[in-house]
Formats: structure tokens, sequence, C-alpha cells
């Protein structure tokens, strides 16, 4: 099994239980999923996630830190942290998967739902039994969500939907979507829970990717779509709904590239200890050192900032801004590991026989989605500064 | 049914093995530990019996790190753990005797082991406390085939392909092979039950050794060598090579 770099015994930090979760996700990864993962990639035939999805939900994966009430299993955000280090450890889009499914679907409809949209859809979504995509991003609206063209018109008891969201993880195979739209009549931005099959809703795969390949992610179209006023999020309104989701998965992704960023380093690490070249290992010379202990070094720190911010997760203390700071070192860092794990196997490093050139192409997705590396820089910005530096008047001389 | 089972937490056999610097033991730091394959199959194997039959399974680990395990076995579905914080490994002797003491006051019809640890292959545990409790036993068991209050029939893996089919009286103790059953992976929903689940300490220390450790030692590095030159050399070199280990 996977042993794992610890080298500032942050497992120590973990509770027995936790430590058990991990242990439980990883061989049941090894035995089950990781065999997948080559294949998938390289024909881009993503994994079938309706049967994986099953067995997720069987080891409680999917909306770990949701109540048991809602037949998820009421574990906290550090669980859920290490449930996604493992996932992406093997491969992104499987933590794709697993924060979407958690921190995207499940965790809007348990914040912002009603009663009986929760009974109806969580039980569901944490077995696997149902999948869901999450629909913010559109095609003239990436970074900049507000100003969406997504739009919500009420008409009796249903509300009419019109518009198109693209880059949406999931999106041919969701059974349903949270959609986001802005209300013409009142101009506040909310959410709605479409359905597979409603009319006026169709959804559409994206291929001939050059990352996230085990993955699937499509485009949902709205034309004069109709749902009932039942499938509003009733406390869902204003942009800052669907960014507390992100929140919530960007928190998953900070944990998730630290799990990248040790399976390369481990490849590496195995690599140039076994590889001679010039009559000794590779490790045995000080540039390939150097390179590891780089790589050492931000993986140590990465996984510190991990812990801590799970335990503030677990407060409730933690800030969005806090969550930034973590989703952009830890991505940023398994970015660096990836390309230089990637670089010490030579030839073979770009073999998809190797883990690290998936993990590199993989890795590019998730330094864009969720907030981009940039978007980041700007929230941190603005919290230290206060001065906002994402929007400014365009003066044409 | 009231079943014990033990399990080991051992490391797999995969991880770096190192000889620590005593020059009598394995360097820990490579090592990765978890539950000995054959128990996973010996619990899977229990608890699928009380499921059926009721009962309690009761699981008893030995050494001072093996609490992993236990929750494992707790969180798969045992109803209680037994553990026996001793380190004694590499002499099944003092395993099974130390087991034998911290189950004294249990009242069991069967107890299951994995067959043998993956990491030292001894294969010596469940049948040394076996002996010790004066109970029948059976190894390398590859299935089930009938259990009731009385007795329970079992298949034994031999040489070559073939079974034996015993039938043991209960109380019995039994070894199980791998690949008798698909043990369940452990769930977080069974995470957190297990967390409310008694987990005993019994410190029961063993009264002799039966074995020490001299020395530990990687197996040397076996070598090919592609021997060159026209044939005569090569047969030549050959000849030597034969000759000097003694060969001909
Ligand atoms: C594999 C994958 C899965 C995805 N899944 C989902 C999903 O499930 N749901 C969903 O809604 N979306 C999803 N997305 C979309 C993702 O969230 C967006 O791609 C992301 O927000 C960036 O938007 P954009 O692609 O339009 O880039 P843009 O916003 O156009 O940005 C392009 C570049 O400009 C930079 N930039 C933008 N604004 C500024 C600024 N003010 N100052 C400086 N630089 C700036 C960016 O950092 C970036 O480098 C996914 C994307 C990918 C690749």
């Amino acid at each position: 099994m996977f042993k794992g770099i610890d080298f500032y015994n942050v497992d120590d930090l973990l509770s027995s239980e936790e430590r058990l979760v991990r242990n439980s996700v990883r061989e049941f990864l090894e035995k089950e999923i990781e065999p997948l993962i080559i294949d998938a990639w390289h024909e881009e035939k993503p994994l079938d996630f309706k049967e994986i999805g099953k067995k997720f939900g069987q080891l409680g994966m999917l909306g770990a830190f949701i109540p048991e009430e809602y037949g998820c299993p009421g574990a906290n955000y550090v669980t859920f942290g290490i449930i996604c280090q493992e996932v992406e450890r093997v491969d992104s889009a499987l933590r794709s998967f697993v924060a979407v499914t958690s921190g995207l679907v499940m965790y809007p409809i348990w914040q912002y739902g009603s009663e009986e949209q929760k009974q109806k859809y969580l039980p569901k979504l944490a077995s696997g039994e149902i999948i869901g995509c999450y629909g913010l991003t559109e095609p003239n609206h990436g970074s900049d969500p507000g100003s969406m063209e997504a739009t919500a018109k009420r008409d009796g008891d249903e509300w009419i939907l019109n518009g198109t969201k693209t880059w949406i993880t999931e999106a041919d195979i969701a059974d349903i979507a949270i959609v986001w739209a802005r209300d013409v009549d009142d101009g506040k931005i909310k959410g709605f829970i479409v359905e597979k099959g409603t009319k006026g809703f169709t959804q559409h795969a994206i291929t001939k990717k050059g990352s996230m390949r085990a993955g699937g992610v499509g485009e949902l179209g709205l034309v004069n779509c109709r749902v009932s006023e039942e499938n509003r999020l009733p406390n869902a309104v204003g942009l800052r709904a669907p960014l507390s989701c992100l929140d919530q998965a960007r928190y998953g992704i900070s944990w998730g590239a630290i799990g990248a960023a040790m399976d390369c380093f481990e490849t590496a690490l195995n690599y140039t200890k076994e590889r001679k070249q010039f009559g000794a290992p590779l490790a045995s010379y000080q540039l390939v050192q150097e390179k590891l202990v780089k790589m050492l070094i931000e993986i140590t720190k990465g996984q510190l900032l991990c812990w801590r911010l799970g335990k503030l997760m677990d407060e409730g203390k933690a800030t969005p801004e806090q969550i930034s700071l973590a989703k952009k070192n830890n991505v940023r860092v398994a970015r660096y590991c990836a390309r230089t794990a990637r670089e010490l196997l030579g030839a073979n490093g770009i073999s998809l026989d190797y883990s690290p050139i998936r993990h590199m192409a993989n890795i590019e997705s998730v330094y864009t989605y969720e907030g981009t590396d940039d978007i980041h820089t700007l929230i941190l910005g603005r919290a230290i500064t206060g001065i906002q530096a994402f929007r400014r008047e365009l003066i044409v001389k | 049914m009231n079943i014990i089972v033990l399990a080991k937490h051992a490391p797999d056999p995969e991880s770096e093995i190192n000889v620590a610097s005593d020059g009598k033991s394995v360097d820990e730091r490579g090592l990765v530990f978890d539950i000995n394959d054959w128990d996973r199959y010996a619990i899977e194997e229990a608890i699928r019996i009380k499921e059926e039959k009721g009962g309690e399974v009761v699981v008893v680990g030995v050494g001072s790190k093996c609490e992993d395990t236990l929750r494992k076995c707790l969180a798969m579905g045992a109803d209680r753990a037994i553990k026996i914080p001793v380190d004694t490994s590499l002499d099944a002797y003092q395993t099974a005797e130390v087991i034998k003491e911290a189950i004294k006051d249990e009242k069991f019809d069967l107890i299951l082991a994995g067959m043998m640890s993956q990491d030292l292959n001894n294969a010596q545990v469940g049948v040394l406390l076996a002996a010790m409790l004066d109970l029948p036993f059976a190894t390398a068991v590859s299935a089930i085939s009938s259990i009731d209050d009385n007795s329970l029939t079992v298949a034994r893996e031999l040489e070559g392909g073939y079974n034996e089919e015993v039938t043991l009286p209960i109380p019995c103790l039994i070894t199980v092979q791998s690949g008798i059953n698909e043990p369940r992976y452990v769930s977080i929903m069974g995470i957190k039950r297990a967390k409310t689940k008694e987990m005993k300490e019994v410190d029961v220390k063993p009264t002799i050794s039966t074995l020490e450790v001299e020395k530990m030692y990687l197996p040397p590095v076996k070598k090919a060598e592609l021997i060159e030159g026209d044939p005569s050399e090569i047969a030549e070199k050959l000849i030597e090579i034969l000759k000097d280990r003694g060969l001909v």
C-alpha cells in the first residue's frame, strides 16, 4: 500500500478514526479504482461514475461532512479533506467528482434547500444513486460569475430558465444540475435544481481535452426550460450563495492537490533511487536531491496548511480568504511537484505508465477551476490591502 | 455463535525493508502497517457467521501499536476488541501464550485466525493457541461448508489443488486461507459506529522466550552475468565459474 511522505508527523495530528478513513479509502482505491485510470485517461473515456459513485457512496465518500439524518456519514471536514487527498492522489478527476458532489451539489441543497429538497436529493446523492453537477460558469463569464447572463423569470408557480453553462464537471451524465441564474425581476442570483429530461434542458460532453481525461466535463443548455418553484433553492439569494459552495470545494482541492503532489514525490523518489546514470543512482546527485528536497519542503508545508484549515473548518471559523490561500498555495505545490517529477523521470516521465505526466496535465484544470490562481491572488490582495483589484473602469482614449 | 478472531497489525511485505542499526531487527520507518491479509479474511468470515447466526465477534490483537487494526475490525463489524499491548511478534509461542491468558474469561464457540502473518509466515500462532487451549483445529481452511451448534465442517486446502473436508466439534479453532471470502471495505459510517465499541486493554506478559535473534540481514542480491567472447572462451569461462562455485 502507498505510504506517503509525512515528514512532520502530521499523521499524529489526526485521530485514529481519521487515520482509519484514510487507510480504508486508500485500500479501496488501490484495489478497485487505480487499475482503471490509465486507460480511461489515455482513451478519454471517462470513468463510469454511475458505478463508481455507488461504491464511493457505500464507503461514505460523498457528502462526508453532511449529517446522518440525510443519509450521509456526518463526519468532519478533516475527514472530507482526507478523502479528497486520497482520491486525487489517484487522479484529479476522482477528486473533482467527490468535491463537486459534496461541495457544489450536496452542500447548496443542505444549506439553501427546503427540507423536502434535502430529504429528496441528499440520500440519493450520498449513495451515488444519482449524480449531480454544478452550473455556474458560462461561455462569456468564468472568473466573473457575477456578470452571468443566464436568466430566471417567474411565471406563476414556475420559473423559466434561459442560458448556457459550460465547462461543467459531469454535465453530460448528471441526473440533477444546480443551476445559477439571475432573476430578471429583482436582479438577484438564484439557484435551481434542474432534473435530467426536463423540457428545454440539454446536456452535452466536451471532448478533446488535454487534462482531466479520466473524468467528464460538458455543457448545459437552457432554452425556455420550466422548473417549478419547488425546485428553487429557497434560501439562496445573491452571489454569496454560489460562492459559498465554491469555498467547500476549494477546501477539498487544497487537500486533494497535496495528494497528487505526494504521489509525484513518491514516484520521483523511488525512480531516482533505482535509476542509474553515470554509474550511480540519480538520487545520489546533488542536483536531483535539491529537486526532491524542494518537493518535500513544499509538500510538508502544504500538509500543515490543510490540517490547520481543516481544524478551522471544523470549528466553523475558516474564512474564504484562508481557503483561497490554501487552494492557491497547494495547487501551485502540486503543479511544481508534477512538473519536477516528470522531469526527474526523463523520457519515462512522459509515459502514462507513470503518473506524473497525468497529474501534470490534470493539475492545469485544477489551477484554473474553482477560482484561477490569479483570482485567489486578487482575493488575498483585497483582504490585506482593503482594495479590490478585480474590476476597473476601462478608459479608452 | 460467539467467535474470537485473532488479528495482527502487520507490515506490508511490499513496503521498504531495511535492517535497523542494531543488526537484529527491521527498521520500522519504511514500513506500512495494516491488518494482516489473512486476518482480514478471518474477520470477514466471522462477521458473516455472526450476521447469519447471531452472537458476538471479539477481535484480539497483540502489540503496542495494534489499535488501528483492531479499530478497523470494529468498523467492519466486530463487536468489541481486546488489545494486548506487548510486542511479541517474532516469537509465536509468546504471542499464543498472551492471547491464551487474555481470553481466559471469554466464552466462545470458535476461534478464527489467519493461516499465517504476511510478515513472518510462521503459521504458528493459531495452532499453538489451539494446543495450549487443548482445542481441535484445522488449518488452511478455504471454505466453511456447514456450521451448527455442535460441529463445524470445513474444506482444507491441500497441495496440488486438492481439498480435504473435515468436521470438528465445537469449540474449535480454524486458521483460514486467503480468498475464503471477499472482505468488505470499511465505511466511514462503520468507523463512526466503531468509535463507541469497547476496546479493552489486557496487560499480560509472556512467561518464557523461545527465540533469540542473532542477526538480521537482507539476502544478497543475485547477479546475472553475460559471458562474452568466442565459443571456446565462453566455455573456458563457464568451466571456471562452475569450478569456482564448487558445482563440478
Ligand atoms: C475541467 C474543468 C472543470 C470545470 N468544472 C466546472 C463546474 O463543474 N462548474 C462550473 O461552474 N465551472 C466549472 N469549470 C469552469 C471554471 O470554473 C472556469 O474555467 C474558471 O472559473 C475560469 O474561467 P474562464 O475559463 O472563463 O477563464 P477567464 O475568467 O476568462 O480567465 C482567463 C485568464 O484571465 C485571468 N483573469 C481573469 N480575470 C482576471 C483579473 N481580474 N485580473 C487578472 N487576471 C484575470 C485568469 O486568471 C485566467 O488566467 C471547470 C473548468 C475546467 C477546466
